[in-house]
């Protein structure tokens, strides 16, 4: 598992890479992907029951850079935004689904999680998907036919804080680059 | 220092003439631009911003500490020890002493250490004001919407970001009028208005963006029903529930900040919040007549009490609908649902009577100041003699954290959620009405509509 933190390795920028595809339906709630009874443990325990409700093989199956395709809703409940750390410490490359709670939308940039928002993803099963958001105006998933779908476009700083691992990690660049700055001026 | 990418404003000069909502022009004030155009992201200045021991210390300040960061303007930032006090264990008393420490060390100057919840302290002591731009490390955070205030919940992380730039973005959202008339009926308020505008459009019917409150019913609303209404904004899945602040909002502000002002005569931030107070525009902060909004109406006349059935508050119901279901647990708590106002109703159908031996009363007053003004008006001496127990004033059992509501109980509650082991057990079965309600129900052992009781 990647610490949220430091995830140095940004393979979403590739897309000659196929990821293999979690599937999940729709309204699934931050309960479901940081259990409640898990909260008052570490993330690494957290992790370990990801998504035991609805996919009981996740959490021990998942592999970095896979990615996760839900129904619409995805990340409705509380503000806890372990509900979306979790998903990066397990190395998911991006979320892809036809829209997001609002607050798990800001949460999940913030700990450094791709969210794609394409509202005809869930018309068919996918097994493998590649990504292309070269354009974050007009980010690409590709099936495994081929098929390019598009997404909505990703405001560009919060394409460049998932780069940035999260926004921990921006600012602690942002305040190096300050930090820099007035030490040549 | 900014780390984001700061919108272009050069056409907004041309639309500085347009209709704005009560929701655009608080985003354009804070944003600095003339015009917030619906779906634009634009980054605004935060007036103030408020987390408790939960939320706040205890993730803050190791995040803080790693960067070497310091917080932007500590004038601006409100701590409040709502969620694990009193102290039920040792994880609670080390969450608390985090927060405790942490606000020594760093001099706040706003710190609330268990005087009540957080989104009733905060405004009570005049903390949130109309045109202001708040963030909150809480989901019922709107509640600050009722003082015409843009106010919303942020996760742990942003609030990082906030603390140490004094920005946030924002998606200028569309606006969502929930437009009430006529009055409410005797032994319906708020709550019933909320509760049943949850069952209609559903936990995502506000799609993130704006509810805006309107309505002669709203406007004859107090302050502390027009918080209910801006807190179960969450419940239904907005960013914010606005409500355009009128006299009611500046009288109420007023008072508060005489008090505080009487009590510490020197502090300096409570004379600057006096004097902004006195410069708010009202006549500017209202949605304009052909500004852009959709808008759902409803009579308040024909509201019945409503009751939302377990595990969901779009579960709602009208009161009649429940035959006879039976309660074990009657409980009056929460920011929602345990203000004076609150207390007052519950006490006005609880007064003389006393519930029976297998029903247990629970009563959290929303705050300290609360409970004593109930003391002093003799509505806690009416509730103790209905047999009611009472509780320290904090989160409880609402938030489930320490002081739970064990085992397989069938619970009436003026809380705002009703999710499935919400109140610390998955076994327990929550029904949500409001004080009305609940007082109702406590007293016949079942789910009752508080008309019979009144009548």
């Amino acid at each position: 598992m990647n610490s949220p933190l430091d995830r140095k390795e940004i393979d979403f920028l590739d897309p000659n890479i196929s990821h293999f595809v979690w599937a999940l339906g729709a309204d699934i709630d931050t309960d479901a992907l940081a259990p409640g009874h898990a909260m008052k443990f570490g993330m690494d325990v957290i992790a370990r029951h990801c998504l035991e409700s609805v996919l009981p093989n996740f959490a021990t199956d998942v592999k970095a850079g896979d990615v996760i395709i839900a129904g619409s809703n995805f990340g409705i409940g509380s503000s806890r935004e372990q509900a979306a750390a979790v998903l990066v410490m397990h190395g998911i490359t991006a979320v892809i689904a036809p829209s997001y709670n609002g607050l798990f939308f800001r949460n999940a940039f913030n700990v450094g999680l791709l969210l794609l928002t394409c509202p005809i993803i869930v018309e068919r099963p996918h097994t493998n998907v590649r990504l292309d958001i070269h354009d974050a105006k007009q980010p690409l998933v590709i099936t495994e036919q081929g098929e390019t779908l598009a997404c909505e476009a990703i405001p560009e700083f919060l394409l460049e804080r998932v780069k940035h691992g999260g926004l921990l990690n921006e600012l602690r660049h942002q305040l190096s680059r300050d930090q820099h700055e007035q030490n040549n001026a | 220092m900014t780390p984001y990418t700061m919108l272009d404003t050069s056409d907004n000069f041309t639309q500085a003439h347009l209709p704005q909502t009560l929701a655009q022009k608080l985003i354009a004030q804070s944003a600095k631009i003339q015009y917030a155009s619906v779906g634009d992201i634009v980054v605004c200045d935060v007036d103030l911003a408020m987390f408790h021991d939960s939320s706040g210390p205890r993730r803050l300040k190791p995040m803080l500490e790693s960067l070497g960061a310091k917080i932007w303007n500590k004038d601006r930032v409100v701590l409040v020890m709502d969620h694990f006090v009193p102290e039920a264990d040792d994880d609670a008393r080390k969450i608390v002493r985090i927060a405790r420490d942490w606000a020594k060390e760093q001099r706040l100057p706003n710190v609330y250490d268990s005087q009540g919840i957080c989104h009733v302290v905060v405004p009570q002591h005049g903390h949130i004001l109309p045109g202001m731009l708040c963030v909150g490390g809480d989901s019922h955070s709107p509640t600050g919407g009722a003082f015409g205030a843009y106010m919303f919940g942020i996760g742990s992380t942003e609030m990082l970001g906030v603390m140490v730039t004094g920005k946030i973005w924002l998606k200028v959202p569309e606006t969502i009028r929930m437009h009430w008339q006529g009055a409410l009926t005797s032994g319906v308020c708020a709550k019933d208005m909320m509760l049943a505008m949850i069952g209609h459009f559903g936990m995502n019917g506000g799609r993130y963006q704006a509810i805006e409150f309107t309505g002669s019913t709203i406007t004859s609303l107090g302050m502390a029903e027009r918080m209910t209404l801006s807190n179960m904004s969450a419940e239904l899945g907005s960013q914010v529930g606005l409500i355009a602040p009128d006299d009611t909002t500046i009288n109420w502000l007023q008072d508060r900040l005489t008090q505080r002002a009487t009590k510490n005569p020197k502090d300096t931030l409570v004379q600057a919040s006096i004097e902004q107070l006195a410069r708010v525009n009202l006549a500017h902060w209202q949605t304009d007549a052909h500004a852009p909004y959709t808008e759902h109406t409803f009579d308040a006349t024909a509201l019945a009490p409503m009751v939302a059935a377990p595990h969901s508050p779009a579960n709602s119901h009208v009161v009649t609908e429940y035959d006879r279901t039976p309660i074990d647990i009657a409980y009056i708590g929460a920011c929602t649902g345990a203000k004076l106002e609150d207390l007052v109703a519950a006490a006005s159908i609880l007064k003389g009577h006393r519930v029976p031996q297998h029903v247990k009363l629970m009563v959290a007053p929303a705050s300290v100041s609360d409970m004593q003004k109930a003391k002093d008006l003799g509505v806690a001496d009416i509730l103790q003699n209905a047999g009611a127990e009472f509780l320290p004033s904090a989160c409880g059992a609402c938030a489930g954290y320490g002081h739970t509501i064990p085992g397989h109980a069938r619970v009436i509650s003026t809380t705002a959620r009703n999710f499935k082991g919400r109140m610390g057990s998955t076994d327990s079965q929550i029904y949500l009405a409001s004080p009305y309600t609940v007082a109702a129900s406590a007293l016949t052992g079942f789910i009752s509509d508080p008309r019979e009781a009144m009548r």
